[in-house]
């Protein structure tokens, strides 16, 4: 294997593997399950000092 | 007992060993350099012995408050330090802009050459006025988002102190002509090992109070601030791989060469841009700008694929700097191709940030703080459509070498870096310092202005001038010949450059309006003033129409 | 799908996975676009005439370098029309291969350096450097005066071609051992200076600045501005292209 062989992997199926794994992540960020979870992080700037921040803390802590 | 006089022994070996090297320095500024880590250490061992409370006595002078749930002490000298070395860096900036509108400024003297002062302005821009910023938020928002005090205080310390003195090796050793000659990498060997020290602390502070935190979920503007700090150890550490020339003195020569020192250089130069005032500085909007929206952001969804697409598109875009050098072909497609689709993820955190406004567009009317931080993302999606477009091959034949990119580069860090770092600072300051507000908001409201109007005269006196000079020294005239010698060009820039140093006199008067208004905000002062939000009300006319005018009795 | 989500919930609360990914992934872009560049061997093509620099264009360059001479001046003539008119033949990777570090520059405040060599007279140059406008009316450019008066304290040429033989740069120990001769050699006319052209060929031998008495920081600067561009001979080698 020299580099040319590398070159052409990277500009065809390199580059398509990378391309749908980045959609796939995106789908993944996207899902309908994950709201719940986005939301609490999203406001978990705001939680008053002591106070827990994540609705789902017991579900899922540790 | 002994731990003290330990920490103050290793202080007072330190400067001996610097004392020694000054001696033995094979260079003046070597010697310089020595004495000045000699007298920094003295300092830190005078520190350490003297049982005073420095502290204590440090909060008196800053009027600091005492210690409250967080650790925020260094996050005060970091907000003082970050306002400093503003002003100084702009302060350079506008001089060094005068100079190449009036020559005869550079005072003939070796130390106040356009060479040796354009890497201090550089550098006291990114690296103190942006480096302190960036440290100071990240200590601040780490401590809120993780509900937990900073790891190892004691090094946070150091991580400040030690940064200061870096910069101040590096801005002494810039106008001593100390230098490797790379743009943003300018410090010479001995100043990049002592900020790698620095740096590593700095990682062990912050990943130290993350892993102490109460809250389980990681905010995403730490995410931003992790990868910037690592990317920066890797970025600084591979570009400035270099041979001493003498253990004793400050000379040094790169690892690499040529084709290859060139790449891996704007790979440093271009992620400098990147990671260090984009993804930092893109965590302290994904704190400050829903904290003083009071919104959360508008799609933490979205900001978890702009992370991920950022850090992953920015590293290669490199090598558009490198545009039909002698730089392989193949590599600089790469960083064109690259640095396009940059664009998408760039906008995805511009969208997200501003859409946190939706259903609150009042604020930017009535909040300052607020319009500042619209328009430094507004800025943010202008610089990063223009720097695609700038990497485009056909169109840096042309802008590659002028103005251009001064210009590209000043909208990005004069709009988006400098407009969300006095938003960051004028939310913390009353914060920091228990006070109920700012000393005043329309001084705020000034900055805004001054700073706005100040970035458009730059930008567009940057692209007149730079788009000018690449079609001027392209001009052929109808025998064949080169029309303008370069001489004539630079005679045709003179307008555009005095336009070009006013926008920066208003840049740098509206920091001046902050500088008074955090130091008296500082103080305790309020400014009497109406309020920025000042719909018409007038009580005389807050009644039904009931009462009819007293009738005029009738004759 | 559930256990994935399980494991990005797993990464969203584990700074060490999560440093590691970010990291990781910030690395790919590196390793893909600078490695080849150190083994591929078509970066650099090999051309007549390269030599590293003799002592005192090295000491030139290094003041060109603590001057800040890149921030306004490219050495790097792109293949268009016009630059190559303007300023000679566009840059071959081989000609910056013993530039520690390269001064390829970002910014035309001034013209292009690459070839500048031997294209104005010694005369010129020092009138200019001392004062720019006496010679360039319109030019914006700081002057040096003081490089004339003060004399070269380069420090010893031998430890810096040691410094730069360890990264790459081919000194000979012939080299090495006249360096700190060489330095003197090169500005001084009465100088027996035959060695010294035989172990670095098309190097200028001659007194630079006008005052032959003394080796002034403006012989070597102007010693480095003169050899610039004129190692490789374009007019007469066949065309030494390389796959750009």
């Amino acid at each position: 294997m020299n580099y040319n062989d590398l070159r052409h992997f990277a500009d065809s199926y390199g580059l398509a593997a990378m391309v749908l794994l980045y959609f796939c992540l995106c789908a993944w960020a996207f899902r309908p399950g994950s709201r719940r979870s986005n939301q609490d992080a999203a406001h978990l700037i705001f939680a008053e000092d002591g106070e827990p921040a994540t609705h789902d803390r017991k579900n899922d802590h540790g | 007992m002994t731990g003290l006089t330990m920490k103050a022994g290793i202080w007072l070996i330190l400067a001996i060993l610097a004392m020694l090297a000054s001696a033995l320095a094979v260079d003046s500024g070597f010697a310089v350099h020595m004495v000045i880590v000699a007298l920094a250490a003295l300092l830190a061992m005078m520190g350490t012995l003297r049982s005073a409370d420095w502290g204590g006595i440090a909060r008196g002078i800053l009027r600091m408050p005492d210690e409250g749930h967080y650790d925020d002490d260094p996050v005060r000298w970091g907000v003082i330090a970050t306002v400093f070395w503003g002003m100084a860096g702009f302060l350079a900036g506008l001089f060094i802009a005068l100079q190449l509108a009036f020559p005869a400024l550079n005072l003939g003297l070796e130390y106040t050459s356009f060479g040796r002062l354009r890497p201090l302005h550089t550098s006291a821009v990114i690296f103190a006025f942006g480096g302190n910023a960036l440290i100071a938020t990240s200590f601040y928002v780490v401590q809120r988002t993780c509900r937990a005090r900073l790891a190892f205080p004691g090094l946070a310390r150091f991580v400040f102190w030690g940064y200061q003195l870096f910069i101040v090796l590096a801005a002494t050793g810039y106008l001593l002509g100390i230098t490797e000659a790379r743009e943003y990498a300018e410090p010479e060997w001995y100043v990049d090992l002592w900020l790698t020290i620095v740096w590593v602390a700095y990682l062990a502070v912050f990943v130290g109070t993350i892993v102490k935190r109460s809250e389980p979920h990681i905010y995403v503007a730490n995410w931003f601030y992790l990868s910037f700090i690592l990317t920066i150890a890797m970025l600084h550490i591979v570009n400035n791989l270099s041979m001493p020339v003498s253990l004793l003195g400050s000379k040094s020569y790169s690892a690499f060469a040529g084709v290859q020192d060139a790449l891996t250089q704007w790979w440093y130069g271009h992620n400098a841009v990147g990671f260090f005032l984009t993804a930092g500085f893109l965590a302290m909007m994904y704190y400050f700008v829903p904290k003083q929206a009071e919104r959360p952001i508008y799609s933490y969804r979205l900001s978890i694929i702009h992370f991920w697409s950022l850090i992953f598109l920015y590293i290669w875009a490199g090598p558009h700097h490198l545009h039909y050098t002698a730089l392989p072909d193949w590599a600089q497609t790469l960083g064109m191709v690259f640095s396009v689709m940059l664009w998408m993820p760039s906008w995805g955190g511009m969208i997200n940030g501003l859409m946190t406004l939706n259903g609150a567009w009042d604020k930017v009317r009535t909040d300052p703080i607020i319009r500042m931080m619209v328009m430094a993302l507004a800025f943010y999606g202008m610089s990063t459509f223009e720097g695609p477009m700038l990497s485009i091959k056909s169109v840096n034949s042309l802008s590659h070498y002028t103005d251009w990119t001064i210009g590209h580069v000043h909208s990005g860090a004069l709009g988006w870096n400098g407009m969300i770092t006095f938003a960051a600072i004028y939310y913390l300051t009353p914060r920091l310092w228990n006070r109920n507000r700012l000393y005043s908001l329309r001084m705020v409201n000034w900055h805004f202005w001054l700073a706005t109007i100040g970035i458009v005269f730059y930008a567009s006196s940057m692209w007149v001038s730079g788009i000018m000079q690449g079609l001027m020294w392209r001009e052929y005239g109808a025998d064949g010949y080169l029309v303008y010698a370069f001489s004539d060009t630079v005679r045709a820039m003179f307008p555009m450059y005095v336009l070009r140093a006013f926008g920066g006199l208003l840049y740098l008067a509206g920091a001046v309006c902050m500088v008074i208004n955090v130091w008296r905000t500082i103080l305790g002062h309020l400014r009497e003033e109406a309020p920025m939000s000042d719909a018409a009300f007038d009580p005389a006319k807050d009644r039904p129409i009931t009462q009819k005018p007293a009738a005029v009795p009738a004759e | 799908m559930s256990s994935f989500a399980q494991k990005h919930k797993k990464l969203e609360r584990n700074v060490t996975l999560l440093a590691v990914a970010a990291f990781a992934v910030v690395a790919v872009g590196g390793i893909v676009e600078i490695a080849p560049l150190f083994w591929i061997d078509n970066t650099i093509e090999k051309v007549e005439g390269m030599r590293p620099y003799t002592p005192l264009e090295l000491a030139g360059r290094n003041i060109y370098m603590r001057e800040g001479c890149y921030n306004c001046h490219s050495q790097m003539v792109r293949p268009f029309r016009d630059e190559v008119e303007r300023y000679g033949h566009y840059s071959l990777a081989a000609e910056s291969m013993y530039d520690h570090p390269f001064q390829w520059g970002s910014k035309r405040t001034g013209p292009d350096l690459a070839r500048v060599g031997k294209r104005y007279s010694d005369e010129w140059h020092v009138q200019h450097l001392i004062d720019p406008r006496s010679v360039v009316p319109e030019s914006i450019m700081p002057g040096y005066a003081f490089l004339a008066k003060r004399e070269l304290k380069a420090g010893d040429m031998t430890a810096h071609l040691k410094a730069q033989r360890t990264v790459g740069v081919p000194y000979s120990d012939d080299d090495i051992a006249k360096a700190n001769d060489d330095l003197f050699a090169q500005a001084d006319p009465e100088a027996d200076t035959a060695d010294l052209l035989a172990r670095y060929p098309k190097a200028q031998a001659r007194d630079f600045d006008g005052n032959p008495a003394k080796l002034t920081e403006m012989d070597a600067l102007v010693a480095y501005l003169q050899m610039l561009g004129t190692l490789v001979d374009f007019e007469s080698a066949a065309p030494q292209e390389i796959e750009r």
